[in-house]
């Protein structure tokens, strides 16, 4: 069985002091030797040791694929998604401000023509109006009641717009979770790479649960040309499957 | 007619509701997820279902896959309105039996569109 170094050391020292004793002084420069060069082989050890930890550790950062498809594809994409959500919040919100801008002023001609005719009718109660006067509130009348059913129906239209603008808020919020789904794996990854860079712990391969693709944002999701970018994609698609 | 509506933006479920509304359907409820879902449509009669995909807890395509697996429900229309836009995921809801897919973001028209067609072939099957 082989000595371990401790006690190979001390057996050397006992017989450095026997020989310095017999002053045998070939002896003890022999062992001497034999002790420095010891120290020699484990400070290339320690070298060697500390060599290869940096050799592994480069070859981790250069092999952590991860690292690579954040920086040159997630991150790219996630700006796209983001300026996506630009996009979509303003055209929702230009949309909603439209259709108040359309409708502001067929209310108020609305309201005016209401107020008018009341008047007038109050006279009429009041007995208060020629004859002739009440035949044209007689057209007028008739005339108001078309126009309030036009214009409501263009109110029922623009309350609907109204309604479907506010559709912005499920895609942009899905769309957004995933940027922060994002956000939360390079927090991840960068405190591997700090544990990684400290040479204390191994680096662990985190497995990510296959997620549902969401919304398509155009220029990031369409690429692969395997998504239904409108609703006459999936009707036709559908309609080939015999729907 | 008593539908069920399921979605986890409750910003979604009051639009279609609304949508529904207009349409003269006034007899509607919410379910947040598949998870919650489920157990309302065993109990509740209901006579049709809309439904996003994308769900934390239960998806709809798996909440779909309980309803067609259920013999109580198994004939219940289901329309699916979602974000999901691949074809294989169009292809996998339509095996699963889906009645109707609308993605997202859609019109009042399109949606109107495709419950009509849907109550329309169910009025066929049953003359």
């Amino acid at each position: 069985m082989m000595e371990s170094r401790e006690d190979m050391r001390l057996l050397l020292a006992k017989d450095l002091v026997i020989a310095l004793e017999n002053k045998d002084e070939t002896k003890a420069d022999e062992i001497l030797d034999q002790i420095a060069g010891m120290r020699e082989s484990m400070l290339f050890q320690e070298v060697g040791r500390l060599t290869r930890q940096l050799h592994d550790t480069m070859n981790s950062f250069a092999l952590d694929s991860k690292m690579v498809e954040l920086t040159a594809k997630d991150i790219p994409d996630a700006k796209e998604r983001l300026h996506y959500v630009i996009a979509m919040t303003e055209q929702a919100a230009n949309q909603t401000m439209q259709v108040v801008e359309d409708l502001s002023p067929i209310s108020q001609a609305l309201s005016d023509q209401a107020n008018e005719l009341s008047n007038k009718w109050d006279r009429f109660l009041a007995k208060d109006m020629p004859f002739e006067e009440f035949k044209n509130m007689s057209q007028e009348i008739t005339a108001h009641f078309a126009q309030t059913k036009e214009r409501v129906a263009n109110v029922q239209t623009g309350l609907t717009d109204i309604l479907m603008a506010q559709g912005f808020q499920d895609i942009t919020g899905q769309i957004i979770r995933r940027v922060i789904d994002l956000v939360q794996d390079m927090e991840h990854s960068m405190v591997e790479l700090v544990r990684l860079s400290g040479g204390k712990m191994k680096i662990g391969t985190v497995t990510k649960e296959l997620e549902l693709p969401g919304p398509v944002v155009p220029g990031v999701d369409d690429r692969a040309n395997d998504v239904a970018t409108n609703q006459d994609d999936v009707d036709d698609l559908l309609s080939s499957l015999g729907f | 007619m008593k539908i069920l509506v399921v979605d986890d933006f409750s910003t979604m479920r009051r639009i279609v509701k609304n949508l529904l509304r207009d349409l003269g359907f006034t007899n509607t409820f919410e379910a947040d997820d598949g998870k919650t879902a489920l157990p309302m449509l065993k109990d509740g009669s209901y006579d049709f279902l809309v439904t996003d995909w994308n769900m934390p807890g239960m998806t709809g395509i798996d909440l779909l896959k309980a309803v067609r697996a259920d013999p109580k429900l198994v004939n219940l229309p289901v329309l699916m309105v979602t974000a999901e836009a691949k074809r294989e995921q169009i292809i996998l809801a339509a095996q699963m039996g889906v009645n109707g897919y609308v993605i997202k973001p859609f019109t009042a028209a399109t949606l109107r569109e495709k419950i009509e067609k849907i109550f329309e072939r169910i009025d066929k099957a049953g003359a």
